[in-house]
């Protein structure tokens, strides 16, 4: 037979050279093997052929959200860290981990977006182009998110929103390629709206301090929305301000003169910190009754717990939950150990949703982002910090928990980071929305 | 929303972010008008007098010290700054001059957060001028109150030193006629370095005195270097006089428009900016030959 030319010593000048290029033709484009059910789409396969795979983080490093973004960026250089060691904490979400993904060795790429939508979206256009990442991250602005879901979507490249706390994140802007972790408006609304009117009761005139864009006004409506529908309470006056105000004694002033019991910040960043200053500058602060619906990390150490005494916020992770929750002990731990403060929430939302890419990804056996979307979309039931959660399909927005924190006395703090007393741990499922009630509408998975 | 004590309120918060702003600015139009640099490291030079003057805060705990500290550091910047780099660029192109102060603010900046993270940095007001004052028709923080005062100071200094000294009358010549000045035999070079740093010094001293308002950041000074060129542009570009009007003119639209809807309080500063620039291009007290 002809095929045994091969091993029988009869092998032509022409098969010699037709099987040698035919085996390094295959080894050099893998693709090859896949090209039936997976044709190349985004990064892939470029992206995972090497013995490594790169993630472009785009994070604001400057501007009015550099502190948070810092944080965030430390939850992630964690947990890549993590993954290329197989610790024992990224072993809780991926059990069969051992070093890297898949065999591959995960890299972080970082870029300042300074919380702004363009450039994050350049930084992440030029690691698609330059570095064929496989996976996308950042934000600290739901602008931002908002802009790199649609980015991810047109790329075909993995979007992981960092901290995100619009609707549209996965409301009308939610895409096929993009997932969010932590809470956002809604639940926010719907986790602190019974508190307060437990402690508050009903009837009550409230002034709204609110960013200007996509993250104030639909944390501000769906907050509005639960005290007016469910406790008539008033809203007196809405303050919106433009992301990066630094003066704010015209806002506060027409707070002062509107009436209003309670002062409900929307506002992030360091528009919370000046904010919130400014306001017990002009002595609003106790009079009036601070709520903080969208908690900002760090905003008790820049402003003093003595101003956030009794205030209440709803929140992602307190590190104080390490008592209840061994994950939540062991991240707190590893965290502490390598930067030497205790992270929040948005560190933990960063390292999260690390972990259930990786354990998805893991599942899938594959990066190529179709396979990874779908085993995602199974919505598996999977850990978190703060026990098990999982992801719907309709909006890849995951259900979890939503933390009730409020102020604790100065003399009660045990130590210089204890800011908060978590009052309450609320259920995920029961704060979620109808999943097209924010018009989500994902698109294509090719 | 519209009521009487609001709007005696706005007018108030309007005379002192105007009063800041003219401080700022002023120190920016000198350095235009009698150097011809525009100095975009303008709004770090604010943040750096802030910094320095938190550093000596910290140490000494006394806030008259730190205002003296963040002054004179600055004006040492600005001196440091005109003799190594400026003035080898006084002949050069406007482009490159901006492109200059542009990355010597970023390295400033950057400088800042090296040292000193992004974490926000306090400053309190001095004990005297804590808490809140009851003016009848509104409470107001009494430091803003008393910033109004330690500005307005300022500013008469800075007039005094520019209107009645023999250095003011050669800044001022400087500005209207730099060439025929040097024909007097008069050293340009040194004045230079000299307005350099009172320019510099002015934010400087701004950036420490509204450090118990706006708490430290390295970005704090980026917001105001847009508005003092708001306010230069309408008071007229090298008049001092015309930066004061010009701040005021700028605090009062932006907290009267706030009444009514804040959103459009910087739309309204770059509409009245527009109207000034098409009815009196040289700005509402500049001149021809300044430009």
């Amino acid at each position: 037979m002809k095929d045994h030319d091969l091993f029988s010593g009869g092998i032509s000048r022409r098969t010699m050279l037709l099987a040698t290029g035919a085996a390094a033709g295959a080894s050099l484009l893998p693709s090859f093997a896949f090209a039936e059910d997976q044709p190349p789409l985004g990064t892939w396969p470029a992206g995972s052929s090497g013995d490594s795979v790169s993630i472009g983080v785009a994070v604001p490093r400057t501007g009015t959200y550099a502190v948070q973004g810092e944080d965030e960026l430390k939850g992630w250089e964690l947990a890549v860290e993590h993954m290329n060691t197989g610790h024992d904490l990224m072993k809780q979400f991926v059990p069969s981990l051992t070093k890297g993904l898949l065999g591959k060795e995960v890299k972080l790429l970082v870029a300042d977006s300074a919380a702004k939508p363009n450039d994050a979206v350049q930084a992440e256009q030029r690691f698609i182009a330059d570095n064929k990442i496989v996976l996308m991250t950042g934000s600290t602005s739901s602008a931002v998110a908002v802009a790199l879901n649609h980015l991810a979507d047109r790329e075909k490249v993995l979007y992981l929103a960092g901290i995100s706390g619009s609707n549209d994140t996965t409301g009308k802007d939610c895409v096929r390629y993009g997932f969010r972790q932590n809470f956002f408006g809604q639940t926010a609304a719907a986790a602190i709206g019974p508190v307060l009117v437990k402690a508050f009761g009903k009837n009550r005139k409230a002034a709204f301090m609110t960013p200007d864009y996509t993250y104030g006004h639909t944390v501000t409506k769906s907050v509005n929305d639960y005290l007016t529908q469910n406790a008539g309470w008033t809203q007196v006056t809405d303050q919106v301000s433009p992301l990066g105000t630094q003066d704010f004694s015209q806002y506060l002033t027409n707070i002062a003169n509107s009436g209003a019991e309670f002062l409900i910040n929307v506002n992030w960043g360091r528009d919370a910190v000046l904010s919130t200053q400014q306001a017990k500058q002009f002595g609003l602060l106790p009079t009036m009754n601070l709520v903080i619906p969208y908690q900002i990390p760090f905003l008790s150490k820049e402003v003093g717990a003595d101003v956030m005494e009794g205030v209440y916020a709803a929140t992602d992770f307190w590190w104080t939950q390490e008592d209840q929750y061994p994950l939540a002990k062991m991240f707190v731990e590893a965290f502490f150990k390598k930067y030497g403060y205790r992270p929040e929430w948005g560190a933990e939302n960063s390292y999260v949703s690390f972990a259930h890419w990786a354990r998805v990804v893991t599942e899938a056996g594959t990066f190529y982002p179709p396979d990874v979307i779908k085993t995602w979309e199974k919505g598996e039931t999977m850990p978190s910090l703060l026990g098990d959660v999982h992801y719907r399909p309709e909006d890849h927005q995951c259900v979890r928990p939503v933390v009730i924190v409020r102020g604790k006395k100065p003399s009660d703090m045990k130590n210089d980071e204890d800011f908060w007393e978590v009052l309450e741990v609320v259920p995920g499922e029961g704060l979620m929305q109808a999943p097209d009630a924010f018009g989500c509408q994902l698109g294509s998975y090719t | 929303m519209v009521n009487w004590a609001n709007f005696l309120s706005q007018m108030f918060n309007g005379l002192v972010l105007g009063a800041l702003l003219a401080l700022i600015s002023s120190g920016l139009t000198i350095i235009y008008g009698t150097l011809g640099v525009l100095n975009l490291a303008h709004g770090a030079m604010f943040m750096l007098g802030g910094y320095a003057g938190y550093v000596a805060f910290s140490y000494t705990g006394s806030f008259p010290l730190a205002v003296v500290v963040g002054t004179l550091f600055v004006m040492l910047v600005g001196v440091l700054m005109e003799r190594g780099i400026i003035r080898y660029f006084y002949n050069r192109p406007a482009e490159d001059q901006i492109l200059v102060t542009f990355g010597l603010g970023i390295v400033f900046v950057e400088a800042v957060r090296f040292f000193f993270g992004s974490l926000s940095k306090s400053v309190p007001p001095p004990p005297g001028l804590v808490g809140i004052t009851n003016l009848g028709f509104m409470v107001y923080p009494t430091y803003r109150l008393a910033l109004f005062g330690i500005v307005a100071v300022a500013l008469l200094v800075l007039y005094l030193v520019l209107y009645r000294t023999k250095l003011g009358m050669i800044v001022r010549a400087g500005i209207e006629d730099p060439v025929m000045v040097g024909s007097l035999g008069i050293n340009v070079y040194r004045v230079f370095m000299l307005v350099f740093g009172i320019g510099a010094a002015a934010a400087g001293f701004a950036g420490i005195v509204n450090a118990p308002v706006v708490s430290l950041a390295p970005d704090v000074g980026e917001p105001i270097l847009v508005q003092t060129f708001v306010v230069v542009v309408i008071g007229g570009v090298g008049s001092f006089p015309g930066a004061v009007l010009g701040g005021l003119i700028a605090g009062e639209i932006i907290s009267i428009t706030s009444m009514f809807n804040p959103g459009y309080a910087y739309v309204m500063l770059f509409v009245a900016m527009t109207l000034v620039l098409v009815l009196r291009p040289y700005g509402l007290l500049g001149s021809a030959s300044r430009e």
